[in-house]
């Protein structure tokens, strides 16, 4: 076993860590959190497999260096929406 | 051998704090575990030889994310904040460790393939007006993602200003803390300054810099030393818009008077990267800033 591939199945397991963090979480930010670490388990696995030669492949980091942007992004307006659930909610209980 | 003892430490650390933060009970600690996770990634992305993006995410994962999560905790204030327990939770464990192990087979033998695009990218290097290969895919090789992904930031920006949440009270700032954060942001803007300029030829570039300098208005604007950024300010409203419609404008200037679509003139090429990195950077940062502390103004009815 190779470091890459030490890395590799880290990936893939946080891949499926986050994936059943998901699936039995209830709460909303305990599963933007969850979708968050899957996330990065498939960076993991990317960046990994950027590294697996002498030179670094430009690309897959590139693209990995892309996708962390959009994922804080995603991350930002998915936890503004569960807010807004979350306060629309009280409104209406009270 | 250190190396393997520092891959061991690395990855379980990292499983330990993935797990914990999952199945911890309270929403608070996991948000806790997260950002600590967050750090360890950014080392992970280093050892990996990833420097672009362990400063990425040291900026973005440990300090943005962290800052978003905590205030959606204190803004939801959701008593139930403890972990319920799902029915049948065994099923969803069975189902996942078939998955795991067809994935770990998938990319197990991926380890030793070798790809093609390392040897283009590096033949194309001389012609992309940029040293360092990363910043060239980016904006050059790839740059219609790059494009897009400001779209997407952008949308994710709009999206989220069309929610109405009620805006909650910053607490008075510690004394100290508003201190600190007076030294240390002329020190961001300095360091962000540098690792975009540094882009062109090293590790580097307009993601990082942008996170880096949004860290830096948000500590700002969290210890109340900068005014509430509202979308009615017409500088916000510049500064958001700058990357895309700098980036569409030298795309269409390309199209009509170039060759194709986005396929820079030869003799202008690294000026054109540099000025679109720096529009990014300055609506990366306004964006991501407002998407963590930014403030609607209230309607009267």
């Amino acid at each position: 076993m190779t470091a890459i591939q030490l890395y590799l199945c880290l990936g893939v397991s946080l891949w499926v860590l986050g994936s059943l963090g998901l699936l039995l979480a209830k709460n909303f930010i305990r599963r933007i959190i969850n979708i968050n670490i899957s996330g990065n388990g498939v960076f993991m696995v990317m960046v990994a497999l950027a590294s697996r030669e002498e030179t670094i492949d430009p690309v897959l980091q590139a693209l990995v260096v892309t996708g962390l942007v959009v994922a804080v992004c995603a991350t930002a307006f998915a936890l503004r929406l569960s807010v807004a659930y979350a306060q629309s909610k009280q409104v209406s209980e009270r | 051998m250190t190396d393997w003892l520092f891959d061991g430490v690395l990855v379980s650390l990292l499983l330990a704090l993935a797990i914990a933060s999952i199945f911890t009970k309270h929403l608070f600690n996991s948000i806790m575990l997260y950002i600590a996770f967050g750090l360890l990634l950014a080392i992970t992305w280093a050892r990996l030889g990833a420097v672009d993006l362990a400063l990425a995410e040291a900026a973005i994962g440990a300090g943005i994310t962290g800052v978003l999560l905590l205030s959606a905790y204190a803004q939801s204030n959701s008593d139930n904040d403890q972990l319920q327990k799902r029915q049948m939770p065994w099923l969803a464990f069975a189902f996942l460790i078939l998955i795991l192990i067809w994935l770990i087979q998938a990319v197990w033998s991926l380890a030793g393939h070798s790809t093609t695009l390392i040897d283009l990218s590096q033949q194309a290097l001389p012609e992309s007006g940029v040293s360092h290969p990363t910043t060239a895919v980016l904006l050059n090789f790839r740059a219609w993602d790059t494009l897009l992904e400001l779209g997407v930031l952008l949308l994710a920006f709009l999206g989220a200003r069309q929610l109405a949440i009620q805006p909650y009270k910053l607490p008075t700032s510690w004394p100290l803390l508003t201190v600190w954060s007076q030294i240390l942001a002329p020190i961001i803007v300095v360091v962000g300054g540098y690792i975009l300029w540094r882009g062109t030829s090293a590790p580097g570039g307009a993601f990082q810099a942008g996170a880096l300098l949004a860290a830096g208005a948000i500590l700002l604007r969290l210890t109340q030393i900068i005014p509430p950024l509202s979308w009615h300010s017409l500088w916000l409203r510049g500064l958001v818009l700058m990357g895309v419609s700098l980036f569409i404008l030298v795309a269409a200037a390309t199209a009509f008077w170039g060759d194709a679509w986005l396929q820079y003139p030869l003799a202008f090429n690294g000026l054109l990267i540099f000025s679109i990195e720096i529009a990014a950077t300055l609506s990366i940062a306004a964006t991501l800033t407002w998407l963590v502390v930014g403030e609607r103004r209230t309607l009267h009815p």
